[in-house]
């Protein structure tokens, strides 16, 4: 096994745990907490396959912007030292079946499906070619989603403020 | 990593992440908790649009442009749904799914 397996397995094995953690977890903050290391070992997988641009956007988005924001709604909507209480041990029940069905099911697939993995070539995700790919509008370029995810980006911020508006009662200044 | 880690284990392991969200979304009462099992959806599903990028299709890009739109999309949602959340906080005391039964604030 060489160095990159065993580094793999390591952070399969972390990223596993700790999203275990953060569906099981009682207490609301831990569980945020717990969330943030699985996604950090995503981005390490990015960093992995030399997806570096991918990685990066991964800590700042994920890491840096939507945990931040999800701690912050947690700070404002719940008291930090209460533990939730258990779901019934029939939902439990249920739902484990189902998840285990389905795992069950996809693993089936997975392993009886003979994958014709190719060599990586020499091309990396460098920014020149991120940057050409993102704002080509020939074959193989992405310039419509692009355009499309920047209107969905505006459109999304506006929508936020405009639910989060505290709506004055009248005359109350 | 194409020759050390077979493609098969690589799917196991998203499979497995995929379905512990599915998990918590179904058995979580609170919706941030409900929020964090949805992003740790999104993230096996991004995982695994960049492995059969990255082990069937080398170098032609096409999984890592998905998982980037993916994110950005995960972002604006991450927003709106906090927005939301905190609105119905606002008004009702309370972001249990049980308790809410209405949205039309």
């Amino acid at each position: 096994m060489g160095t990159s397996a065993i580094i793999f397995y390591t952070i399969a094995t972390i990223m596993i745990v700790f999203s275990l953690l953060a569906v099981t977890s009682r207490k609301i903050l831990r569980a945020a907490v717990y969330l943030l290391f699985a996604l950090g070992g995503t981005a390490a997988v990015y960093f992995m396959v030399n997806y570096f641009f991918l990685a990066a956007v991964q800590l700042i988005v994920y890491a840096g912007g939507i945990v931040v924001l999800i701690i912050f709604s947690i700070l404002l909507t719940s008291h930090i030292e209460e533990k939730m209480q258990k779901p019934d041990s029939w939902k439990i029940i249920l739902t484990s079946i189902l998840g285990l069905g389905g795992t069950t099911l996809c693993l089936y697939v997975i392993t009886n499906h003979l994958f014709a993995s190719q060599p990586s070539t020499g091309v990396e995700a460098t920014m020149t070619t991120i940057g050409e790919k993102l704002l080509g509008y020939r074959e193989g370029g992405y310039v419509l989603p692009f355009e499309v995810i920047s209107i969905l980006l505006l459109a999304a911020m506006i929508g936020a403020i405009v639910v989060a508006k505290r709506n004055k009662p009248e005359g109350n200044g | 990593m194409v020759e050390q880690v077979p493609l098969n284990h690589a799917l196991i392991i998203t499979t497995l992440m995929f379905f512990i969200g599915v998990y918590g979304f179904l058995t979580r009462k609170n919706l941030i908790t409900m929020l964090i099992s949805v992003e740790i959806m999104l993230n096996a599903v991004n995982l695994n649009f960049v492995f059969f990028d990255h082990y069937l299709f080398p170098g032609k890009l096409e999984g890592h442009f998905f998982s980037l739109f993916i994110i950005a999309i995960a972002a604006a949602e991450a927003a709106v749904a906090i927005a939301i959340f905190i609105n119905l906080y606002r008004n009702i005391r309370s972001i249990d799914v049980e308790q809410v039964d209405k949205m039309k604030y």
